[in-house]
């Protein structure tokens, strides 16, 4: 119960310390915010139940006020913004991505680029593209063209959510909890 | 650690929190469903009026916290003069900036403190369920403590980095990181076991 608690915490201030953490680069040097990335952890690393409370607890700490997002936004104004729907959907793409690593049998690193790839990617865009149609008032096609060009850094995010994954279960057998 | 609310003192302070998320959730609701241009322009000037008798500091303050909208304005604008509906974009812009501009207004006015505790009494039904309210209350303060430890270690890395290595730091440090946060979760788990449990 009580590593229940700390890791579903520990994990929420993992997402808000990856969106703040300004060094993290590609190997080109283009800077990238690496907070989805923490959503897809969250999922791979502590399966999908644990690992979409994580993040609904940091949805629910922005929601209160905490300035927790990348780029320091957060507060009540994010959940009526065009990206609203980026920010409901991260719980959800958390719980699918640890879904897929604890269904599947593939290697470690394998299943957690899957799930990352599944839910950090496909599931977060169908959630993103339509809370920003719906706030802008543009068809959804039109929509994800606004957001489309975002797609490609968050597949190299999954790559990077599949390599990690795969050196915690690595460095932390135990400690991987979509596996244990 | 460092919050939204706003350091200016404003009658809105005094207002009890539930009382805010309540009308901030009636006006919402009433906002989307104006269809009229001149009455969502004139929602704008209120809120902006609203926000400078604060005072201009307090004003000013609000007018930061829009700035993240700024990208779309500019999609909007460009896609409806393109298309030569510009009373369209000028409606779903400044609905935009109003319902946003509101919520900002209830994050601003309300201390941590007072919309934990909103959460809290909203959650203890849950009791019932299985989900104590200490639960969340613990889960809460942990993220709000390791928040910033875990920030200081990542950048306490990022240095050792910089320090043994010509390249620059990359997504690599995120590994470590990560670890980090395992570990603390694990330590922090046998203190908490330690002490009584929850």
């Amino acid at each position: 119960m009580e590593k229940n608690v700390t890791y579903i915490a520990l994990f929420a201030a993992l997402i808000a310390v990856l969106g703040l953490v300004p060094q993290i680069s590609l190997a080109s040097g283009v800077p990238i915010t690496a907070q989805s990335l923490g959503v897809m952890l969250c999922g791979t690393v502590l399966g999908a139940k644990r690992g979409g409370l994580a993040v609904l607890l940091f949805v629910g700490l922005v929601a209160l006020g905490l300035p927790l997002l990348s780029g320091g936004r957060g507060g009540l104004g994010v959940f009526s913004s065009p990206t609203v729907g980026f920010v409901i959907g991260f719980p959800v793409a958390a719980f699918v991505a640890g879904l897929v690593v604890e269904k599947t049998r593939a290697a470690i690193g394998l299943a957690a680029f899957a799930g990352a790839l599944v839910g950090g990617v496909l599931v977060l865009y169908l959630f993103g593209i339509t809370g920003m149609a719906l706030v802008l008032g543009k068809s959804w096609p039109a929509a994800s063209l606004l957001v489309g060009a975002y797609i490609p850094g968050d597949l190299i995010k999954a790559a990077m959510a599949g390599f990690i994954t795969q050196g915690l279960a690595k460095l932390r057998p135990e400690a991987v909890l979509s596996r244990a | 650690m460092l919050t939204l609310t706003s350091p200016f003192e404003t009658p809105l302070h005094r207002v009890p929190a539930g009382v805010k998320l309540a009308a901030l959730a009636g006006l919402s609701v009433g906002l989307f469903s104006l269809q009229s241009l001149w009455m969502v322009l004139a929602a704008t000037v209120g809120l902006a009026l609203l926000y400078l008798s604060f005072g201009l500091g307090f004003a000013r303050f609000g007018a930061a916290m829009l700035r993240p909208l700024w990208p779309f304005f500019l999609v909007l604008g460009l896609w409806h003069l393109w298309l030569g509906e510009w009373a369209a974009g000028l409606l779903i812009g400044a609905r935009m900036l109003v319902a946003v501009g509101l919520a900002n207004l209830v994050t601003m006015t309300t201390r941590l403190d007072d919309m934990i505790a909103v959460v809290e009494r909203a959650a203890a039904p849950l009791a019932r369920l299985g989900m104590q309210p200490r639960v969340l209350a613990v889960a809460i303060a942990l993220v709000i403590r390791f928040t910033p430890v875990l920030m200081d270690k990542a950048q306490q890395l990022g240095q050792a980095w910089r320090a043994r290595s010509a390249q620059r730091v990359n997504w690599r440090i995120v590994l470590p990181i990560s670890l980090m946060a395992l570990d603390d979760a694990d330590r922090v788990a046998e203190a908490i076991r330690a002490r009584g449990g929850l």
